[in-house]
């Protein structure tokens, strides 16, 4: 007779809790939670932008409301984590070669930072023109 | 051999234990020490009661894996002297069901293995007549890492989806897929490609990215996922317009 | 062995993760501190500026690129973090989670084509 019992350790709700990996990976899937609030807000100022001029400004106050703008700043800082994540795993995802060598992952992050910096740089220009 | 580690081992013998309880030793242990230099040492001086796979002690057999510290760690590739000062708690390999002490039950691993025909597939039968098969460096460079591969499990105690749902084919068996895919010599892509497109498959990854961390042998298969996701979603497109499939 | 129709949603939520990463942050800097903060002249959110622009061809186009795919980005990942807090869920709530992105994404459309 088999002497066999094979013991199953139940994974927690909590796993992520106990390991600062794991943590670090739930933020940074959790940033999906403010930057879905910020769309919705988005959302809110085109449908007064349809209101007309008092329905927006309105949307404008909301926006500058003390908590609205704590709101963003961590919308801000939360979703510049998920850029850091986005921009190191990125060379994971794609397999781009130069002739007989493949693209060092550092020119690919840096492409990323760079192409935040350019399009940051284009929405400051579409801004004030 | 001044130093003294307390090392902590979660013991289970099934025939006696309920669950799993700690049970602590003292190890002396100098700069060579690797943990599974230790448990010999607990073996043969300490307690012959405990149980502990082992085979090569210079990572290439993938038997000694176990958590170090609640990181999955090859024993023979993890010393003392990094964690002196400290405490070491050793743990049978997370995700998998404990079998007795430190050994685990890997047949669910082995069999997603299995199953994934990890194997070069060619569609003519060659002969030795045909001579060698020639690849470029580039060529090989597409596939090499991931061969590197010693199913020791620790990409599967590293990877949260696995723990959470082991009917996910997992970070080796994708990875292993990845490698056979990318070989110039193989034409099995076809038939691999249904591992890659099930709910279990590729997309049962998050990408959480332990599994490259923890390798012992500098294998990344989180990036043999994200490609195979890529390959993935080329297929889902390919298949909508071929209908009947 | 059924195929998963992940891909789908995988796609979307690869857009959304790009736009969230490299544009949105210049967004919620102009909205959340440029703005409010006095840093730049009020004047440039002026109804009749911001009217204009989204009245334009491109403008809408990049305020649907911006809004659209990071509701993409995001519903996809709360969907999966539901089953790493072992939260079981099933079609339905795939169906809401999914759902809410694909309403806001036809709501978005339908408010700049209004416009």
């Amino acid at each position: 007779m088999s002497k066999r019992k094979p013991y199953t350790r139940e994974m927690k709700a909590d796993w992520w809790r106990k390991d600062s990996f794991f943590t670090m990976y739930i933020i940074r899937e959790g940033s999906s939670l403010v930057i879905a609030l910020y769309c919705f807000m988005l959302i809110a100022g085109l449908f007064s932008l349809t209101q007309g001029q008092s329905s927006f400004e309105t949307w404008l106050g909301f926006i500058s409301h003390p908590i609205t703008i704590v709101f963003q700043v961590l919308t801000l800082v939360w979703t510049l984590y998920h850029s850091y994540t986005w921009f190191q795993l990125a060379p994971k995802a794609a397999n781009l070669w130069m002739g007989e060598k493949r693209v060092p992952d550092s020119w690919i992050v840096n492409a990323m930072y760079a192409a935040l910096a350019g399009c940051s740089a284009l929405g400051l220009i579409i801004l004030f023109l | 051999m001044a130093e003294i580690m307390k090392m902590s081992i979660l013991r289970y013998r099934p025939e006696t234990d309920e669950k799993p309880v700690w049970q602590s030793y003292d190890v002396p242990y100098n700069h060579e020490t690797s943990i599974l230099d230790a448990l010999g040492y607990i073996k043969d001086e300490l307690d012959p009661t405990l149980s502990y796979r082992w085979s090569c002690r210079m990572a290439i057999c993938g038997s000694c894996g176990m958590m170090v510290n609640g990181q999955p760690k090859l024993g023979c590739k993890a010393f003392l002297r990094d964690y002196a000062g400290g405490e070491l708690k050793l743990e049978a390999l997370a995700n998998f069901p404990i079998e007795r002490d430190l050994v685990v039950d890997m047949s669910d691993f082995i069999a997603k293995l299995e199953s994934i025909k990890p194997y070069i597939i060619t569609q003519e039968p060659r002969s030795l007549d045909d001579g060698c098969t020639t690849q470029t460096p580039k060529q090989m460079e597409q596939y090499k890492q991931f061969s590197m591969c010693i199913n020791c499990g620790l990409c599967y105690a590293a990877c949260p989806q696995y723990g959470l749902d082991n009917k996910f084919t997992g970070p080796a068996a994708l990875a292993l897929i990845h490698r056979y895919n990318n070989d110039t010599r193989d034409q099995g892509k076809a038939e691999r490609m249904k591992f890659i497109n099930e709910e279990a498959g590729v997309w049962g990854c998050t990408f959480v990215g332990n599994c490259s961390v923890v390798c012992p042998k500098g294998v990344d298969p989180a990036a043999a996922i994200q490609l195979g996701k890529v390959e993935s979603a080329k297929d889902y497109v390919i298949q909508m317009f071929k209908p009947g499939e | 062995m059924s195929r998963s129709h992940e891909p789908i949603f995988w796609g979307l939520f690869g857009a959304g993760g790009m736009v969230a990463a490299l544009i949105l942050p210049i967004f919620i800097v102009i909205t959340g501190l440029l703005y409010p903060l006095g840093i730049i002249p009020a004047e440039l959110l002026a109804y009749d500026r911001i009217f204009a622009f989204a009245s334009s061809w491109w403008g809408a186009l990049i305020l649907l690129v911006v809004i659209c795919f990071p509701l993409w980005l995001s519903l996809h990942r709360l969907y999966h973090c539901l089953h790493d807090f072992k939260i079981h869920a099933g079609v339905r709530t795939q169906t809401v989670f999914y759902g809410i992105a694909y309403t806001a994404t036809i709501a978005s459309i339908v408010l700049v084509l209004v416009l």
